[in-house]
């Protein structure tokens, strides 16, 4: 590369970009996303038939979609023009990894949530560990995990059963897992530019992960439909929806930003020493993979 | 690879307009917008905590409604806390690291004016919250559950969203300084050559990411107790409103962490300048604010003393709370030592950070109180933990952004700011800020709770002193403002290095900074210290 830096030759100059329109755009959709399903909830909570709501929200949704493509395409942009020097790619390791620390925070906080109920917050509830409040509020309640009959279970209706761990979520087990590998195998030949075989193992990581999804789909409605395990159904469907929801959200993200990715080794993208985009999904994907260990210990088996 | 030297063409000053501000991608500009959102807040929740001193002046229901009251102590909070001091401390951080470590810019300079234009839309969402049907949040700023999720009014979703709006922001804004300051050093800057305001920030970032996500799994899980059924804090469905407890605590407690350490940053920064001597025991700073970020990971229940926890647990928090003393002590130790037999002389920013040393032991000192957990069954939710907070965050957190803004205002306009009314400026925030706090420590002893608009007869006098120290400190901030709009539209010329005992390489670059800064890293001498 070829610029005024030629006095200093140690140094490649750290590229600060011009002047940006996407975090503003970024800034107002989420304002709009956020302030129109806010009112779509408030709407439904009192039955109102109000919906400027779908309006906040749709308007949102598409200056999010908009902002995200020319954002990652400016960046995706500078990077092949040879703008980013070897710092930069050290931000953009950084940027990344403190970003999935942050998530593995969120996490941290719904299993903690789960350990405080089943450790000490249902055993007390139940006169296991202390006797008054068992005694002064629901005294018929036993505890048991999954927790099918709820201290009040008028208010919250238990769930009839639980989920099965070793049949959907044991094969949504192997898929992640299995995904983790090809994703891996997919990144090696990335390393040796061996194109056609990228393209077919990045491909079989999306299968898997759909494939996941689908079968997550599957035993939501089983649960929903035949279990009786809904979001009202007591701390067990609680802790249950919010961990395995949350997971999959962050699944499908990962799926999109591996369809991403995928789309980029097709058009020629990343070389074997450069392709920090292509790292950064599969480190979130492998990040998705490890919590759904977790979960699958945690929320299914324990 | 093409090369495409158009787009790193020679530095050139801003562009101009409105679109200069809306787009810019230069840590100066948005350094300068957090300061200016921050300073408006800091109006916006002042005028509400006039609000509660008017009505407290006198026993009896006077001026609000009771429910009115609520939401004014509650937004008061949450906008002084998310909207005044911590984007007071970015901003600083958006202007100074770059300068302080010899960067052209922050590390993510577009994802930087993300952060903070998130802030304007999150504040517009949670102040919004008065204006709609049933009030705005009425259940203090620590939103204990059930009273925001059970009791709530309608606009608790909008409260939601505004967090993590906010959540969004500080993570962003904290990934970002830690990308700066590990990456983004000139060559041969070693870490321990760093300013301690860069190390502050560089803790604070990682307290932000560690516990502005767990944050935002406690409001999630609220708009789920509150719209889609759950239970996670109804012991009627197996789930209990202490989990919300410890969940919030576990970010509040951090939190309180992530507002005053970069204030220990920046009056490591001011104190050897005005002593003109070297910060004592720098190493020994460094480490103690490591000890203190982490110890206030594992000290949260201390706000829970009396939820009914068992006896261990008392013991285990009561006496984790009371290690964090010992990194404090080694730190307020060390300003003092720096002083200690130096050529000190009072100019503003000397001032504030010595009222700092001073009323900040003292907080810690009322803090210490208040971690005896058998003592903390008598004045938990009291005005004692009114006055005691109120001391580190006042005349500690935001004293410091005061003496922060007074020491690098020239800096930043190339003008010297008016000596006089800065002076006059910190008397009178000193003598307001004592007047106003100091007696809510004896009313609370006596028994006064916190967050009622009426109280008993015998706490009258004090609360009527408390107002008028309270109006004071008010009014006098006005002044603040007069003397900075004074400073940026002129005065007396400020060279480089204006204050001659100061260090670092922000005196290296001309008053005012030049709109960019080190696009070449400065060459750092292998036996010099930068801090």
């Amino acid at each position: 590369m070829k610029n005024m830096n030629d006095t200093n030759e140690e140094y490649d100059l750290y590229y600060v970009p011009e002047q940006s329109k996407w975090p503003i755009i970024a800034s107002i959709a989420i304002f709009l996303f956020l302030a129109g399903i806010a009112m779509i909830l408030n709407a439904l909570k009192i039955n109102s038939s109000l919906n400027t709501g779908y309006i906040f929200l749709g308007l949102g949704s598409i200056l999010m979609l908009w902002m995200l493509y020319g954002w990652f395409a400016d960046v995706v942009h500078e990077s092949r023009s040879g703008l980013y020097s070897g710092q930069m790619d050290r931000t953009f390791h950084w940027g990344m990894f403190w970003f999935i620390f942050s998530e593995v925070m969120l996490f941290f906080t719904f299993f903690g949530a789960l350990f405080y109920v089943r450790v000490l917050v249902l055993p007390e509830l139940a006169g296991i560990s202390e006797e008054s409040t068992h005694d002064l509020l629901w005294s018929k309640f036993n505890y048991q995990w999954p927790l099918l009959v709820n201290p009040d279970n008028t208010t919250f209706k238990g769930a009839s059963s639980f989920v099965n761990p070793f049949h959907l979520p044991l094969l949504n087990t192997i898929f992640l897992v299995l995904s983790s590998v090809t994703l891996t195998i997919a990144h090696h030949n990335l390393r040796e530019q061996n194109r056609s075989a990228i393209i077919k193992w990045l491909f079989i990581t999306i299968l898997l992960g759909f494939a996941f999804l689908i079968c997550q789909v599957m035993e939501y409605t089983e649960a929903y439909n035949e279990l009786g395990l809904t979001l009202n159904a007591g701390i067990y469907g609680s802790t249950f929806f919010l961990l395995t929801g949350f997971h999959g959200a962050h699944v499908t993200i990962g799926a999109i930003m591996l369809l991403v990715m995928l789309f980029r080794v097709k058009k020629g993208h990343f070389e074997s020493d450069n392709h920090f985009g292509f790292e950064a999904a599969s480190w979130y994907w492998h990040f998705v993979d490890v919590v759904w260990i977790c979960l699958f210990i945690f929320v299914y088996i324990l | 690879m093409e090369a495409n030297t158009h787009l790193q063409s020679e530095p050139h000053g801003p562009p101009s307009g409105i679109m200069r501000w809306i787009l810019t991608t230069n840590h100066k500009d948005i350094g300068t917008m957090y300061l200016i959102f921050s300073l408006i807040m800091f109006f916006v929740g002042g005028a509400m905590s006039m609000v509660i001193r008017a009505e407290l002046f006198q026993p009896g229901l006077q001026i609000v409604e009771p429910e009115f009251f609520n939401q004014m102590t509650t937004l008061h909070g949450l906008i002084m806390v998310f909207g005044a001091i911590m984007p007071a401390g970015v901003g600083l951080a958006n202007w100074m690291l770059p300068l302080m470590i010899g960067a052209p810019d922050m590390a993510m300079p577009r994802l930087n004016n993300w952060s903070f234009w998130l802030l304007p839309f999150a504040a517009i969402m949670l102040v919004s919250t008065l204006f709609m049907e049933g009030g705005g949040p009425n259940f203090g700023w620590t939103f204990y559950a059930p009273l925001s999720t059970t009791y709530a009014p309608p606009s608790t979703t909008y409260f939601i969203f505004a967090v993590h709006i906010l959540g969004i922001s500080s993570i962003m804004g904290a990934i970002n300084i830690i990308a700066t300051i590990l990456n983004l050093r000139a060559p041969n800057l070693t870490m321990m050559k760093l300013p301690l305001f860069a190390w502050t920030w560089l803790i604070t970032s990682y307290l932000l990411i560690a516990v502005m996500p767990v944050l935002a799994g406690a409001v999630t899980m609220m708009l789920f107790d509150i719209h889609f059924g759950t239970s996670f804090f109804n012991a009627a469905g197996g789930g209990d409103p202490v989990l919300f407890q410890h969940i919030f605590w576990f970010f509040g407690h951090p939190e309180v962490y992530i507002i005053i350490l970069p204030a220990f940053g920046i009056v490591s920064s001011i104190i050897p300048t005005f002593s003109r001597k070297r910060l004592f025991g720098y190493s020994a700073m460094v480490w103690a604010t490591a000890s203190i970020a982490f110890l206030s990971l594992i000290v949260w229940a201390h706000h829970m003393f009396t939820v009914g926890m068992p006896l261990t647990g008392e013991l285990f928090f009561m006496l984790a709370t009371m290690l964090i003393a010992v990194p404090t002590g080694v730190k307020v130790f060390n300003w003092t030592a720096t002083m200690f037999r130096g050529s000190i002389s009072f100019e503003t920013p000397m001032l504030f950070a010595s009222a700092f040393l001073v009323l900040f032991t003292m907080a810690g000192f009322s803090g210490l109180m208040l971690s005896i957990a058998p003592a903390n069954m008598q004045y938990h939710d009291t005005y004692f933990v009114v006055g005691h907070f109120h001391y580190v965050l006042v005349p500690g957190a935001l004293f410091s952004v005061f003496a922060a803004v007074y020491y690098w205002l020239p800096k930043w306009t190339g003008y010297m700011y008016d000596e006089i009314l800065g002076k006059v400026h910190f008397w009178l925030s000193f003598i307001g800020v004592n007047v106003t706090f100091f007696p809510m420590h004896f009313v609370g002893l006596a028994g006064m709770p916190r967050r009622i608009p009426d109280y008993a007869l015998q706490f009258a006098d004090f609360n009527a002193i408390s107002s008028v120290g309270g109006f004071l400190f008010g009014v006098t901030q006005l002044l603040f403002v007069f003397i900075i709009i004074k400073c940026v539209k002129g005065g007396k010329k400020a060279s480089a290095k204006y204050w001659d005992g100061a260090h670092g390489l922000e005196w290296s670059v001309p008053s005012p900074a030049p709109y960019h800064t080190f696009v070449r890293p400065p060459e750092i001498e292998e036996d010099k210290d930068y801090f």
